[in-house]
């Protein structure tokens, strides 16, 4: 996994609520049996019509917008447990997603693949997306260290909560499996006390 | 100390604590599928691993398995693909796996109970939202993300931090005509498509016990539609009843030791919730959704809402415009062409029964293409035993062979775009059924009278 680096950059704002995983990456394109390319399928039917013309109306097709930060309406990657859309973000160029609530299994994804996701209070959602579709060179800068995401121009910002373990993870580009099997011989000894029928 | 059921599984599983409030939690079984194992394998591979615990997962091929003709080769050249690395993995790694053309083949959440794979007190995960499904038994079963079914196979073991419980109580009779997919669909109407989030739900209450195994399963298969991680029933004499004597289940002295063990697995008296709802089966009317996600749905008898805080305005206008509905829209009269009976929340044989027992003289309208795809190859075996396949032949419903099918559109059942198909599967998403498929979720019976009739109809009135 990437390391997560403090993040300085623009911001493209999607101001819909409940955007599930179907939306993210539609079923058809999740036959890959490779990690790699999801993004150009991220938001497909959003982006492109049925023969591929490009849907100017969307967000991501607006030349204004740009950024690896993606803002989004409470309740964000609900759905399908498909990491592809923890993949399509990332792979799109995103880094941390921000909203007032998330998808937990989408959340989980997100974390074990180096994209961050965020959750703020419905305020500074509303916060940030006011100051991102006025001015779509407003810079937001994500430190993680610190918990902290700030607007760079008015220098309004919030902490947020994150899960000590995940956090160290995220920094130091580790994922569970490293520390999973450090835990081995602990595993193997439950196994000899478990009773299964 | 009091204890919810969930804790009691759980805690039955804790390998190790770790700082910060995770648990190492122990896995019991492990299901894998096509489409979000590849990735896994490979990862697995790539850090030099081997699987750790080989028996312990079972493998199917079921998200984009055409069905028809599945004794021929897959023509669709990416599902195909996908299909045979699934049969590689399976064969350098030596593990089970029921795959086209396998007496046991089907959609995985189907399989896992019908095989007597699933039982009560398991800890049970598959990279597929819906593997809430196993928890009808008694089992704490949750959907994983292709890098924990990197960790599963790695060490048998996921990091988690324990979710908050939730319990949905209802009690009273169910009216005719309303089925355990009605009880889901309106709970979701009042939780809404994030109600759960965070949660693990334990549903109680006479109704509930009041239903069969298989009624169960379609309710804690949607509990991923309010957000919650699953859902679970604590078991009990049917439960018993339905895993003997199944193909896995532990058979003689064993069977009724783990009754005795099984029996020790429920809720205690007294213990706490973080969240607890109420319901009465008698409000529970037959339901449709109207909009693009699950937890918008309505009565059958109910126009469609205003949008209320639950759904944002945006949200709640964008999905009105893809379905062509408008606020005050009765759903009943509208023309609907494509009815899909299928999918791991209605393809059991009750499901067939159901189905088979209200339509058996009479015939589907002529504007609708109807398809049943059953659960599995057992399933579809069971079907035609009982004479269901002539049953749906003469109404002009068409019995495919099984999998996914129509409620992902992955594989060639698409619905056509701007079309509206009466589904019983569980997700109303735009495009879920195809791209610019507008999808109605409903019971199978809801369905059945909809394929009869032309148009939605609430079925109470032809019973
Ligand atoms: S039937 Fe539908 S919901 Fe169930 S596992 Fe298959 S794709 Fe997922």
């Amino acid at each position: 996994m990437e390391k997560f680096e403090t993040l300085i950059t623009t911001a493209i704002p999607l101001p819909m609520e409940d955007v599930d995983t179907d939306q993210i990456i539609p079923a058809r394109f999740l036959k890959a049996t490779t990690r790699e390319g999801f993004g150009d399928n991220l938001f497909r039917d959003w982006r492109f019509e049925q023969n591929n013309v490009t849907k100017k109306e969307f967000v991501l097709n607006n030349p204004i917008y740009e950024g690896k930060i993606l803002v989004a309406g409470k309740n964000f990657g609900c759905g399908s447990s498909r990491e592809h859309a923890a993949w399509a973000l990332f792979d799109y160029g995103f880094r941390v997603v921000v909203s007032s609530f998330f998808a937990d299994i989408f959340k989980g994804n997100a974390l074990n693949n180096g994209l961050l996701p965020i959750t703020v209070s419905p305020e500074f959602l509303h916060e940030l997306f006011s100051c991102v579709e006025k001015n779509p060179q407003t810079e937001l800068i994500v430190d993680l260290e610190a918990q902290r995401i700030a607007i760079l121009d008015n220098g309004k910002h919030e902490h947020f909560e994150i899960d000590s373990y995940k956090k160290m993870c995220l920094l130091n580009g580790y994922d569970d499996i490293d520390y999973l099997l450090s835990k081995k011989d602990k595993i193997e000894a439950f196994e000899k006390t478990q009773v299964i029928f | 100390m009091k204890k919810t059921l969930f804790d009691k599984i759980w805690e039955q599983h804790i390998v190790d604590k770790v700082d910060g409030g995770r648990d190492i939690l122990y896995i019991d079984k492990h299901f894998i599928h096509e489409v979000t194992s590849p990735q896994a394998f490979t990862g697995l591979e790539k850090r030099g691993l081997e699987i750790f615990r080989k028996n312990k997962i079972v493998a199917t091929a079921d998200h984009n398995v055409p069905t028809l003709n599945q004794h021929l080769p897959i023509t669709e050249p990416l599902s195909r693909t996908q299909v045979n690395t699934l049969i590689e993995n399976c064969e350098k790694n030596g593990l089970e796996l029921y795959g086209l053309g396998h007496q046991y083949q089907g959609i995985v959440h189907v399989i896992g109970p019908e095989l007597g794979i699933t039982k009560p007190g398991m800890t049970i995960v598959c990279g597929d939202s819906h593997t809430s499904t196993h928890g009808a038994f008694g089992s704490i079963a949750f959907g994983i993300g292709t890098s924990q079914v990197e960790q599963v196979m790695a060490t048998q073991c996921l990091l988690l931090n324990r979710p908050k419980r939730m319990r949905i109580t209802i009690d009273g009779e169910l009216q005719n005509g309303v089925l355990s997919k009605d009880i889901i669909l309106y709970i979701l109407s009042k939780l809404t498509a994030s109600g759960g989030t965070g949660h693990f739900i334990e549903y109680a209450g006479s109704t509930i016990r009041s239903l069969s195994m298989e009624a169960r399963m379609t309710i804690c298969n949607m509990s991923i539609e309010m957000g919650a991680r699953g859902g679970l029933i604590a078991p009990d004499e049917k439960t018993f009843e339905y895993i003997k004597g199944r193909k896995f289940a532990p058979q003689g002295e064993i069977f009724d030791k783990a009754v005795e063990y099984w029996k020790t697995l429920y809720t205690d008296e007294g213990a706490e919730f973080d969240k607890k709802y109420h319901f009465e089966a008698e409000d529970i009317e037959p339901m449709v959704t109207y909009g693009t996600n699950p937890g918008m749905g309505i009565k059958i008898t109910d126009s469609i809402p205003a949008p209320d805080a639950s759904v944002g305005i945006q949200s709640y206008e964008k999905a009105l415009k893809y379905m062509d509905f408008e606020k005050g829209n009765s759903l009943i009269g509208k023309k609907v062409n494509y009815v899909f009976i299928g999918s791991c929340t209605n393809s059991r044989i009750e499901d067939l029964r159901l189905v088979a027992d209200f339509v058996k003289g009479k015939s589907k309208a002529d504007n609708v293409n109807v398809w049943i795809v059953p659960g599995s190859k057992l399933v579809e075996k069971q079907a035609k035993e009982e004479g269901l396949d002539k049953i749906f032949q003469a109404a002009g419903f068409e019995l495919r062979e099984p999998g996914c099918s129509a409620c992902l559109g992955m594989n060639e059942d698409k619905i056509p775009k701007g079309e509206y198909c009466i589904s019983t599967s569980n997700r109303n998403f735009e495009g879920r059924q195809g791209q610019g498929a507008r999808t109605i979720l409903a019971s199978p019976l809801m369905a059945a009278a909809t394929a009869v009739t032309g148009k939605i109809v609430d079925v109470r009135t032809l019973l």
